[in-house]
């Protein structure tokens, strides 16, 4: 069943060049995609959309079978309550001025969803493997890869069907990043994700579908083996050939 | 072989904290060596501190010697003189390593100027400029009339860092220090630039000192690694030994990290 279906979609800003053109796939419910491209490919752009932050200005996306009304604000409202989204830098994306248990109930709030907001921050935290005395601290008193997991808590939280993560362990140190990546891998058993990266291996490492944008176009789709080991398009091939590998273990 | 580059027992630190702890090591001439760490391994201060560009509140101790001259402690007259003549470095941003309003062709003749006079030869503009193109070939920039009058914001990211190599090899030094010089990049432009790099260290004969956080990136140039952690040196040694059959936890922990994302790419999860 598909969960998110992208219709040919065009986008540009201003009266500027199209920075998107024609733009179509679709997400499964339960899958984990992932749009891959380097920089000016278009992958932000395509972000923003998918959370409703800017409108296509041709085709369109429907969420679970209806198109996203992203200047609708009750629309967007119920949107938020199924769309949460974890970005690039833990730094700039928590508000030092308050304490974890308020970041990670702010959508609860927002978003007036009923119950002891207290018990479900509990649950996401421990969730994202925390302690629970995380929730009575504040940001600047932990780590890069803590704040990320903290960012993940307050994605889930809400218990959103889509999660939509921007480079969200681009930042992190390689130690650090496989932690997060496993943690990503074992909340996405329970809901649909969207990765934006550039990094193919970690998109490798957690998708299983893969599109591949490059200057608005999508060059390339399909189930992430497939597009491995038999990539069609030149451009796929010349990234895939272009990632540095470790040396062989002889 | 007498060694170009030896650090000996570095140890920098702030008035209340130690940031890099009596780290030893050397670099022969015309060899590549790689330092690999995570964020606060105290690579870039290290790389600093060679330069001689150590800010204010950092105290270096020890001994650093470049072609047999002492660097801690030495006066900015004597670095100044060292750095070009015998050290060069390139960092991760060539946006920021460029001055926005200044053309291309200028920023790479300051550094040929001063080459030029150290060596007392004539520093007319045709000179400079012969030079300067001579620069922009060696570096594989296309183009080089069009590049001369142009600014940093009107080329490509790949480019500028081209660029930024240029300006690092003007001055013909024994040793290039990169200080994660592909990381802003995108992955095919990254290739390239590796390629560059492997290239201008062969054919001039120079001694590369490459920093990085990625394994896979330090094991495409470098011979010889070092592995740093809070600042100490964890495992030392020839780069396919560490990449592939790594000694310490820490370093083994690396490699079976970055290996995890290069099998997800062989379609193993």
């Amino acid at each position: 069943m598909t969960l998110m279906t992208v219709e040919n979609v065009g986008f540009s800003y201003g009266t500027g060049q199209r920075v998107l053109k024609d733009i179509s796939f679709t997400v499964p419910r339960g899958s984990n995609v992932g749009l891959v491209g380097e920089s000016g490919s278009g992958k932000s752009t395509l972000l923003r959309l998918l959370l409703g932050l800017e409108s296509p200005q041709s085709g369109r996306i429907l969420f679970d079978g209806k198109p996203l009304e992203a200047k609708n604000a009750r629309y967007m409202r119920d949107y938020r309550k199924c769309v949460q989204a974890v970005f690039q830098d833990p730094y700039s994306s928590l508000n030092p001025a308050h304490h974890i248990r308020r970041i990670v109930t702010e959508p609860l709030r927002s978003l007036n969803v009923p119950g002891d907001h207290l018990e479900m921050a509990r649950d996401a935290i421990a969730a994202v493997g925390l302690s629970p005395d995380t929730l009575g601290r504040y940001p600047h008193q932990f780590s890069g890869g803590q704040r990320q997991r903290i960012a993940i808590a307050r994605a889930i939280v809400a218990r959103p069907e889509l999660v939509l993560a921007d480079e969200a362990v681009s930042a992190l140190d390689l130690s650090t990043r496989v932690r997060v990546v496993d943690l990503f891998e074992e909340i996405s058993e329970r809901m649909t994700m969207i990765f934006v990266s550039h990094d193919m291996g970690v998109v490798a490492a957690l998708c299983d579908r893969i599109v591949v944008l490059d200057r608005g176009h999508i060059v390339e789709a399909g189930e992430t083996e497939t597009i491995l080991k038999d990539p069609q398009h030149p451009y796929t091939r010349s990234l895939l050939a272009s990632i540095p590998r470790m040396p062989a273990t002889t | 072989m007498s060694n170009l580059l030896t650090v000996n027992n570095l140890t920098l630190a702030t008035a209340d904290k130690v940031l890099v702890e009596v780290l030893s090591f050397s670099i022969a001439h015309g060899e590549r060596f790689g330092l690999i760490g995570e964020s606060g391994s105290g690579k870039s201060l290290t790389s600093l501190a060679i330069l001689g560009l150590l800010p204010p509140a950092i105290r270096p101790m020890g001994s650093i010697t470049l072609e047999g001259e002492e660097i801690v402690g030495a006066p900015e007259r004597l670095l100044g003189g060292l750095r070009g003549s015998v050290v060069a470095s390139v960092f991760q941003e060539p946006l920021t390593a460029l001055d926005p309003l200044m053309p291309l062709g200028r920023q790479i003749a300051g550094p040929v100027r001063r080459r030029l006079q150290r060596e007392g030869r004539d520093r007319d503009r045709a000179t400079v400029k012969g030079e300067v193109h001579d620069l922009l070939d060696q570096v594989r920039l296309p183009d080089p009339k069009r590049l001369y009058g142009s600014y940093p914001h009107e080329v490509s990211g790949g480019q500028r860092q081209r660029v930024a190599i240029a300006m690092g090899l003007a001055c013909q030094p024994r040793l290039l220090i990169a200080d994660e010089p592909t990381t802003a990049l995108d992955v095919t432009t990254q290739v390239e630039i590796i390629r560059l790099i492997n290239t201008l260290v062969e054919e001039l004969d120079i001694a590369l000192l490459f920093i990085s956080h990625d394994l896979a990136v330090v094991g495409q140039v470098a011979e010889r690694v070092m592995v740093m952690r809070h600042g100490r040196a964890i495992e030392t040694g020839d780069t396919q030994q560490v990449l592939t059959r790594p000694q310490d936890d820490y370093t083994r922990n690396l490699v079976t990290a970055a290996r995890r994302f290069d099998d997800a790419l062989e379609g193993q999860k």
